[in-house]
């Protein structure tokens, strides 16, 4: 029957078949197997020399024909293969053949059991149908999946591998449907994962381990439908104990990132987790962690990278909370050996997007920010190099006399402390007290250096509770004099400001440091009558005013109001009674006006300084018989220093008052009383005698007052109170300038709009100083400094920006600030230059007629006696140097 | 040394620069007059760039950062009115030895009192035609003439514009 068909065909071919040498025909009809092969194979190899040159119909007979062959004897099927897959090379194939010759192949060939030649052909026919008739091998639905799957199961040849990879690559690539065959095409490829290939040694095909992992992952993590089978192997494949098959699945696993979203991942999240945790944190191999820390990496960037639904929980916060569960507490630990690994599979996370690495560097910044202030204390000096350490300080504490090195000294010092007060306590402190009481009449330098050094360091209240007796030592000692006792408040207030509200420290001052400073003070004003005693430095008012800043940092932060509650009237009973002068208590009338003496009446800023820095919650008992006290006191007292205090402390307890001195006062919580007191003060500026305090007034108005009515005394300062007080005001004050006489009563006005304006906010000063600029500069030539400075303060910022108004003032100003250069004060001098510098920054053209001139004029200034005016003078005459010149 | 060519030193060492001088409480007395004093020459100087000398024209480095001037080569007497400033080219034959001793002399001339002799010279041994630039920078006439030329002026000013530094 073949050799019939074959006959009949008579194509060019065919006729070659049948040629002048009847045996092929004979051959393949021949009943011997043997035969009937050789005869196929010459047909075979003819069809793989000319496949190019058959006819659709020529085909569609050889095809026919070699299907049927595929029933014959076994020994035939090696050349029947050769001969189909020579055939699904040719471009003719007519259509149905792809299929048919499939399902022959499927269903005649045991694919398995063929040997490896034969196998190799059978993938090489599938890659040729694949390649050319897709379309048609789709029609097959799942059945070509499972044809494949059967074909290659069992497959051991690495090259035969090679193609079947390729082909399920195609067939996932190329979106064959596998239906419900899918696991199975996972298996019969997964089953080779992870690969484990040697080449034989020879290596006759070049085929390397490498080639072929690549090429199975790129099966297995090709999709999104193997994730529920490929990621428990992976887990599982990771305990494994051969190295390259880890690596080969954190790598896979890797890969898988870049296909999965959170939908395929996060049921398996944690068991990911705990393996790669494992890896990383246990491995020996540097190859191990780098891939696990890919693969971290991959898997965070996978999730940050999914779309959520609105339902959906966010798994990559739980995802890097697993991380960060496991990994944060390591970071605590430095001293173990997993703060490292920890370390990377954070960094990993975090580089793996912006949204991973906010959420990691929100939890581990802080962890990393306390070890890095406590962690000093485990890089620990060895106790020989601190006790070095301590010992050159306190000896450059003692004999270092270069300012520069010895305000360096200092900060040191407090730096050290902060960190072992337990050796600055043991070591330091005696020698700077033995130094500081040693009766060699040492240089009161010295003694202010060691002050300082024993402020600096008192930042732990072990110290404090070691240096303050030192202190309070000096306060009573015979050899203090004034310079030390400003030194020693400063001190004592500075340690009270570094405590903040530490309560060991706020014990100290309360119990020792308050009553003690009371108590001096009293008996101080007390002896004052009689004007001899060793305290006599306390009667001294500037001394008085020193103590008041301690004072009120101290109750203002600590909260020291339990001695005085009772009464503030008891305020001075307490420390008199400590410092067992009771009898004294009813000589003691702070409140009482006394034509001829003070000493006690100046007592009322200590009292200010108590109760005006208290917080506003706490109520002061007989609050409303102390304010009758007070204004009393102020209005009868003749002593400025006694009614000023009394003053203030009326006005800081105003302040206070639920319900709303004085107008600052008022005008703080913006009352509307306040109006009517400003016009007063307003008529008073007209006044001839009255006028400089009046226009000192403003000054008061509008500046902070260091020890009350600040926000640091709890006080109720309204926002904004400065900016409405000048918008009610300055106009009045323009006003009233330009219709005064010329002479005292202007520059008091002048005065009073420099420090209106000085005290605004910069950014409120750049809008309304262009109009107030011919006033301004008006007041430059007002012969008093502090109106020349705050002035000056003012125009510098206009100067960098300046309004047009300026451009035909020019010449004044320069001849003003250029006069200003020679003031007596180095304030002055230092902001006049600064004027100078801004200037040169305006257009060339206004400023380059100037040039010569300022060049000259600043020459001087270049040797002033103060070293911060020379500095403001170099810099203003260099920018006027390079004015107009070539490479500014 | 023109823009373009070749750098000679593409890559120099850079030296980090000293903090701000501390205030002292002498510093705001109005009585106490402060001589001057090698730090404040000092200060002067390390406010001078090199605009032109590295690779990066938008982060010129200052003579401080380069270590060519140091403060123990800088030497005054404010008694005595004199100035002796030795510099170090960053290397022994760096062709802009002379234009930074220019720049030197010149900002201490615009910088310093009248009074003072001023003296800039490079630190011994640290370049090959030492001799050679010191003669240039000691003559006054030379200096005046090399500052009549625009063209060394406008590097001159380059260097000395308080803008060209970082932070300024």
């Amino acid at each position: 029957r073949f050799p019939r068909l074959a006959i009949k065909g008579s194509g060019p071919i065919i006729g070659k078949v049948d040629g002048p040498n009847p045996k092929p025909r004979l051959s393949l009809t021949s009943s011997e197997p043997q035969t009937r092969g050789r005869g196929v194979q010459l047909l075979s190899q003819v069809l793989q020399q000319c496949y190019g040159n058959l006819q659709e119909s020529e085909v569609e007979v050889l095809v026919t024909f070699y299907e049927n062959r595929l029933k014959d004897h076994y020994v035939i099927m090696p050349h029947v293969l050769e001969g189909l897959k020579a055939l699904t090379k040719c471009l003719v194939l007519p259509p149905g053949s792809a299929v048919s010759i499939l399902k022959s192949v499927f269903q005649d060939a045991h694919v398995q059991s063929l040997m490896l030649a034969q196998r190799s052909c059978v993938y090489c026919i599938l890659i040729n149908l694949m390649d050319s008739r897709e379309e048609e091998l789709k029609g097959l639905g799942s059945d070509f999946v499972f044809g494949f799957v059967q074909s290659m199961d069992g497959e051991r040849d690495p090259r035969n591998l090679l193609l079947a990879f390729q082909i399920a690559r195609k067939i996932i690539t190329q979106g064959y449907e596998m239906g419900k065959f899918t696991e199975e095409f996972f298996e019969v490829t997964s089953c080779y994962f992870p690969i484990d290939f040697t080449p034989p040694p020879n290596d006759p095909h070049g085929i390397t381990q490498e080639e072929l992992i690549l090429s199975l992952r790129a099966v297995l993590t090709g999709s999104q439908r193997f994730a529920e089978y490929l990621l428990p192997l992976i887990v599982e494949k990771l305990d494994s104990d051969v190295q390259s098959a880890k690596v080969d699945s954190l790598q896979t696993l890797a890969a898988c990132g870049s296909l999965y979203g959170h939908k395929e991942l996060s049921e398996f999240l944690p068991g990911l987790w705990s393996s790669l945790r494992r890896e990383v944190f246990q491995t020996a191999s540097e190859k191990v962690e780098t891939a696990g820390l890919s693969a971290v990496s991959a898997l965070v960037a996978s999730l940050s990278r999914s779309v959520l639904s609105s339902d959906s929980e966010d798994v990559l916060h739980v995802f890097l909370d697993l991380i960060l569960k496991d990994c944060l507490h390591h970071l605590a630990e430095p001293d173990l050996k997993l703060v490292w690994p920890s370390a990377k599979i954070l960094q990993a996370a975090s580089n793996a997007s912006y949204r991973a690495s906010l959420k990691v560097m929100s939890a581990v910044m802080p962890s990393l920010l306390e070890q890095y202030n406590t962690q000093t204390q485990v890089s620990l000096l060895p106790l020989s190099d601190l006790e070095l350490s301590v010992h050159h300080l306190t000896r450059l504490v003692l004999e270092e006399q270069d300012a520069q090195v010895s305000l360096a000294v200092m900060e040191c010092c407090g730096a050290l402390a902060y960190i072992y007060p337990e050796a600055f306590a043991m070591r330091m402190v005696p020698r700077l007290k033995e130094a500081i009481f040693s009766d060699s009449n040492s240089q009161q330098a010295v003694r202010r250096r060691c002050v300082t050094a024993l402020a600096s360091v008192s930042s732990q209240p072990s110290l404090v509770q070691e240096s303050v007796p030192v202190l309070l030592q000096i306060l009573t000692s015979a050899h203090t004099g004034m310079g030390s006792y400003f030194v020693l408040c400063h001190s004592l207030q500075r340690i009270a400001e570094q405590a903040g509200q530490d309560p060991e420290v706020g014990q100290i001052f309360h119990d020792i440091v308050i009553p003690r400073l009371l108590g001096l003070a009293i008996q101080a004003a007390l002896q004052g009558e009689d004007s001899s005693g060793r305290n006599s430095l306390l009667k001294d008012e500037a001394v008085l005013s020193a103590i008041v800043p301690v004072l009120s940092a101290v109750c203002a932060q600590m909260h020291i109001i339990v001695f005085f509650f009772f009464s503030p009237f008891n305020i001075f009973s307490y420390p008199l009674q400590l410092l067992k002068y009771q009898s004294y208590i009813w000589s003691f009338h702070p409140y009482q006006a006394h034509p001829d003496s003070c000493y006690q009446t100046r007592t009322v800023c200590l009292l200010m300084a108590c109760v005006c820095s208290l917080p506003r919650s706490v109520e002061i008992p007989e609050v409303d018989r102390l304010l009758v006290e007070l204004e009393e006191l102020s209005f009868t007292c003749l002593h400025p220093f006694s009614y000023t205090s009394a003053a203030k402390c009326f006005a800081g307890l105003i302040n206070k008052r639920p319900e709303g001195r004085t107008i600052k006062t008022l005008l703080l919580r913006y009352h509307p009383l306040s109006t009517s007191l400003t016009d007063k003060l307003f008529s008073l500026l007209g006044d001839s005698e009255l006028a400089s305090h009046a226009a000192d007034g403003f000054y008061l108005l509008m500046s902070d007052s260091p020890d009350v009515l600040n926000r640091g005394c709890h006080a109720n300062v309204r926002i904004m109170y400065r900016q409405r007080f000048f918008a009610e005001n300055s106009a009045k004050l323009v006003q009233s300038f330009n219709s005064a006489v010329p002479g005292k009563r202007k520059a008091a006005y002048l005065k009073a709009l420099s420090h209106m304006v000085n005290n605004l906010p910069k950014q409120v000063q750049l809008t309304e100083l262009p109009a107030l600029l011919p006033l301004l500069l008006e007041a430059l030539s007002c012969p008093d400094q502090g109106v020349q400075l705050s002035t000056l303060s003012c125009l510098q910022p206009v100067l960098l920006d300046p309004p047009a108004a300026l451009t035909t003032q020019l010449d004044g100003l320069v001849a003003r600030l250029l006069a200003l250069n020679s003031s007596p004060s180095m304030k002055v001098r230092i902001a006049s230059l600064r004027c100078i510098l801004a200037l040169s920054h305006l257009p060339d053209h206004l400023v380059l007629p100037f040039r010569a001139k300022i060049l000259q004029a600043l020459a001087v200034p270049l040797d002033d006696k103060k070293r911060l005016v020379r500095k403001e003078a170099v810099l203003a005459r260099g920018e006027w140097f390079l004015l107009g010149n070539p490479g500014r | 040394m023109s823009g373009g060519t070749r750098l000679e030193n593409a890559n120099p060492l850079v030296f980090q620069r000293s903090g701000e001088r501390l205030l002292t409480a002498t510093d705001e007395d109005e009585n106490v007059a402060d001589p001057i004093d090698d730090r404040e020459i000092f200060d002067i100087l390390i406010r001078t760039v090199l605009s032109q000398s590295i690779n990066d024209p938008e982060h010129p480095l200052s003579l401080e950062e380069l270590n060519v001037v140091e403060q123990l080569r800088v030497n005054v007497n404010d008694q005595d009115s004199t100035v002796a400033v030795e510099f170090t080219p960053t290397i022994p034959h760096c062709s802009m030895a002379t234009l930074i001793g220019l720049s030197i002399k010149v900002k201490l001339l615009r910088s310093l009192p009248g009074r003072f002799k001023i003296d800039v010279h490079i630190t011994p041994g640290t370049h090959a035609s030492e001799d050679a630039v010191n003669k240039q920078l000691a003559d006054k006439e030379r200096v005046a003439a090399a500052l009549e030329n625009s063209q060394l002026l406008e590097v001159v000013n380059q260097c000395l514009s308080s803008r060209a530094i970082s932070g300024e």
